[in-house]
């Protein structure tokens, strides 16, 4: 079921530089829904470093990514934003006219598709997308022998299934997939896995039950005539190779970031970047904006305080866009009764 | 002040003017070769993949459970180390790496 939503704004990426900005439309009576490809708020800080101290935020001598991310979300409560994540958008729809910007976005399978009179690109370096191995030929086997993330189980059913990586992904499926593969190998480079403790005891017991193997080592080529998978090289510390038999290959690396769809939205871009503006933080596209990691222009510095000071600017324009009638009055939280309204805090 | 040797992965060697207390990724980066480095530096992503000559192995301090943990999630050689936790000081002047392949 394809949902449609109509709002003032769409933020991509709920990052701390987009959930910032929920603040600063919110304070401008600005409603807006945000999108994440990831399960959870927090983008980057909060999948690259929860645990990680930041020193260089204002107001706060050290505080985690996590921490940081869980202030944001108490400090945007008021603004009541929706969240749509695990989505990606797909594309973005140009409807209206420069002075009266209007577009339809839509995310990855036509899952949910928004009307907005701005978006805020606050992505990052782009969407997390999993890794993938530099392995020739790779590509050409990928969605027939080579697969990222198991969508349905039963895909796999009766193959012999070749899981690399030592992490938590790896670990997980390496345990659900064996009862339902022919045979099922796991490889890794070494013999220390970084997953839950419980799993990696589960697959050591599968191993010892002699009901999957366990090689180490990392894949050097892939073998069979593309897209079809029949086996692939492993080549070992030491130089050696070995050949391991196997249908479908999961490699499961983590994650990266690339720029994904943003690339074809129609915006100029900069090495991977979004040029805007310093005023208003906008793009080629009038009514796109983008703040934060993604955007560039003449001294930029990839900071979380200087997302948030772009989100604080873009958002004045955005007004003028989503209320071309009313004049700004500019206001401090402070000693605004309104905003201390909005806020959820005036007496 | 002294250099590091940096081939690229067209295999175009570069050699770039080091800075005490830098990390490897921070110097490469900041001559404005293409290194990823996305996480920053705080060793949790594994885009700053390099290969060390063999001879310079030895002078590098060991890699800690942290890197190999992202050493993990790429493919790498028995010489693969991750540029942002080697800090450069004058002992590993003329270091010599290579930027190791990026997924597509």
């Amino acid at each position: 079921m394809t949902d449609h939503i109509e709002t003032d704004v769409v933020i991509i990426g709920a990052g701390p530089v987009g959930l910032f900005a929920v603040f600063e439309l919110g304070l401008l009576d600005i409603r807006c829904h945000v999108i994440d490809i990831l399960p959870k708020v927090g983008g980057q800080c909060a999948e690259l470093y929860p645990e990680k101290p930041i020193y260089d935020i204002p107001g706060f001598p050290m505080i985690t990514g996590q921490g940081l991310v869980d202030n944001l979300m108490a400090q945007i409560e008021p603004f009541h934003p929706t969240f749509h994540l695990n989505q990606m958008v797909e594309s973005i729809e140009t409807l209206g006219t420069p002075e009266a910007p209007l577009f339809r976005v839509k995310t990855a399978e036509g899952e949910t598709t928004f009307t907005c009179k701005s978006i805020l690109i606050a992505a990052g370096g782009g969407s997390f997308q999993p890794k993938k191995p530099p392995i020739d030929q790779i590509e050409a086997y990928e969605g027939t022998g080579v697969f990222y993330a198991v969508r349905h189980m039963e895909m796999f059913r009766d193959k012999r299934i070749l899981i690399v990586g030592g992490g938590d992904s790896a670990l997980d499926w390496t345990v659900n997939l064996q009862p339902l593969a022919k045979r099922l190998t796991l490889l890794h480079r070494r013999d220390a896995f970084r997953a839950a403790p419980h799993t990696v005891e589960k697959m050591r017991a599968l191993v010892a039950a002699g009901a999957m193997d366990l090689h180490l080592g990392q894949v050097s080529a892939l073998k069979g005539p593309a897209p079809v998978l029949e086996g692939v090289t492993v080549r070992k510390d030491d130089g050696s190779t070995f050949d391991i038999a196997c249908d479908v290959m999961l490699p499961f690396f983590g994650l990266t970031m690339k720029l994904g769809p943003i690339a074809d939205w129609g915006l100029n871009l900069h090495e991977n970047l979004i040029p805007v503006d310093t005023e208003k933080f906008e793009t080629n596209v009038p009514g796109i904006f983008a703040i934060g990691d993604i955007n560039t222009y003449p001294g930029k510095l990839k900071l979380i305080l200087s997302g948030f000071h772009e989100g604080a600017l873009a958002a004045q324009k955005v007004h003028r866009y989503v209320y071309p009638e009313k004049k700004l009055l500019f206001q401090y939280t402070t000693s605004s009764t309104s905003l201390q309204k909005k806020l959820g805090v005036a007496a | 002040m002294g250099v590091i040797h940096v081939t690229d992965r067209s295999g175009q060697r570069h050699t770039l003017e080091a800075l005490e207390g830098w990390r490897v990724m921070e110097i490469i980066r900041d001559w404005g070769l293409p290194l990823e480095g996305l996480c920053g530096g705080a060793c949790e992503c594994a885009t700053c993949h390099v290969y060390v000559a063999e001879e310079w192995l030895s002078k590098l301090h060991p890699p800690s459970e942290e890197e190999e943990d992202q050493l993990d999630t790429v493919v790498t050689r028995p010489n693969s180390r991750l540029s942002c936790q080697i800090i450069w000081t004058p002992a590993l002047d003329g270091l010599e790496v290579t930027l190791a392949p990026t997924g597509s």
